[in-house]
């Protein structure tokens, strides 16, 4: 096992507030074709700010959401609307989670 | 090399139909899947069960798998028989799901390898990874890592020094790992769940492609003293029956130093009080919000003691589980 030392300082940017894309972007990001996301704006999984696609601006979370629903769509064979029903209560849960650690410590 | 049992891998049985195969295999993907579940070692469960799905549900992987024998024990060690492969074609082409990358060396020395382009640390299923060959030139994959940081971090901004373990292919195509150290400053008011992206400290590109991003996923350790609700911060504050009784000014720890506190007369155990944007920072800071809890002196000397009774029979006709009807 080598070690190579490059430790120049790196300066990220927050996905999730820093950054936003475009629909070429975001397809590009998640390796998968426009059309795809565009079935997930229709399903209601991404929801981009601008009207037509060709304005849309997706902040940096959504990529993330984008290959999850693809990775949950390809590994458990669930269609697009499962997808989205199982992304919005992963959110719920993810939230109930957060509540009961913050009120309980657990 | 460890022998893996795909049938005991999957709960089913040697004679299982592709059916029960198929169902079998749907259950435990929903089950350990690394995007769904919180179960321990989810993610490495998902990739044997993968792993153990691509041969059973394919027929001739299966009998090529079915033709080792059925004296073989899960874990056992394990040497591919010298007449392997002969009367087995395997178009090497053959992989349906995605990351075939992440399987084990056992199913490598019976199938060979799907394709390379590993190299995500702890990342999962494919997504770009390019299959090696001619003159071609594709980017690099984008890497995940997690990374804990204090919440005190999140308040003051920090640098912080990350270690991850790079696989890399060799030119004999075997996969050594690098140990690579990166200095990452942590910005300020970022949050648990979010992700830090680093550009360029992905993968290496293939050919003229640019190498992919780092993204660190940001978590905070455990805090002796505070939780964490999205930009929100809680503290439970112990304060003594008399404070609670007859208010009091009290200090209070934040993340961004001691505060002074009004607590109100006559609070009680459990109320919430509310520090305004002392929370994550941010352009909308979060909150600090204290938690009041009554911590109750033990007496352990005789006048301590008659305090307590002095007390008692002066509110002789407090009655505090009153709300219970008792």
């Amino acid at each position: 096992m080598a070690n190579d030392d490059t430790r120049s300082q790196l300066t990220g940017v927050i996905l999730e507030e820093q950054v936003e894309l475009t629909l070429a972007e975001i397809s590009r990001s998640c390796a998968v074709h426009a059309e795809y996301i565009i079935e997930l704006v229709d399903e209601g999984v991404l929801a981009p700010v601008g009207r037509e696609p060709r304005g849309w601006r997706f902040s940096g979370g959504q990529v993330r959401r984008a290959s999850m629903a693809l990775r949950l769509q390809r590994d458990l064979g669930v269609n697009l609307a499962g997808v989205a029903l199982a992304l919005e209560l992963l959110d719920e849960l993810n939230a109930v989670r957060a509540r009961l650690n913050a009120i309980a410590g657990k | 090399m460890e022998f893996k049992d795909y049938y005991k891998i999957m709960g089913v049985a040697r004679d299982a139909t592709q059916d029960e195969i198929k169902r079998a295999y749907r259950k435990l993907a929903r089950k350990y899947h690394p995007d769904v579940s919180k179960e321990k070692n989810a993610e490495a469960r998902f990739k044997e069960v993968g792993e153990a799905y691509e041969v059973l549900k394919d027929a001739e992987k299966r009998a090529a798998y079915d033709q080792l024998g059925a004296n073989w024990q899960q874990g056992q060690e394990f040497r591919p028989p010298p007449d392997w492969n002969t009367g087995f074609e395997f178009s090497g082409g053959g992989f349906t799901g995605g990351g075939a990358e992440g399987f084990s060396d056992f199913f490598e020395s019976l199938f060979g390898r799907g394709g390379f382009g590993g190299g995500r640390a702890g990342g999962f299923g494919a997504q770009g990874g390019g299959f090696g060959g001619g003159a071609f030139s594709t980017h690099g994959e984008d890497r995940h890592a997690r990374v804990q940081i204090e919440l005190e971090d999140s308040y003051r901004g920090a640098t912080r020094s990350i270690t991850l373990r790079v696989p890399e292919f060799d030119a004999q195509g075997r996969v050594t790992t690098r140990e690579h150290t990166l200095n990452v400053t942590i910005p300020k008011g970022i949050r648990a769940g979010q992700h830090l992206r680093l550009a360029g400290q992905g993968s290496a590109g293939v050919g003229q492609g640019k190498a992919g991003d780092l993204y660190l996923e940001v978590e905070f350790a455990p805090h002796r003293l505070y939780r964490v609700e999205d930009r929100d911060v809680y503290l439970d504050l112990p304060i003594a029956p008399w404070e609670a009784a007859l208010g009091a000014l009290v200090k209070v720890p934040t993340p961004s130093g001691t505060v002074e506190m009004k607590v109100p007369p006559g609070s009680t155990a459990g109320r919430k009080m509310r520090l305004k944007g002392r929370g994550i920072p941010s352009a909308t800071p979060g909150d600090f919000y204290v938690v009041l809890q009554i911590a109750v002196p033990q007496p352990t000397s005789a006048a301590e003691r008659a305090l307590y009774e002095k007390l008692a029979a002066e509110f002789r006709a407090f009655n505090p589980r009153d709300k219970l009807g008792v």
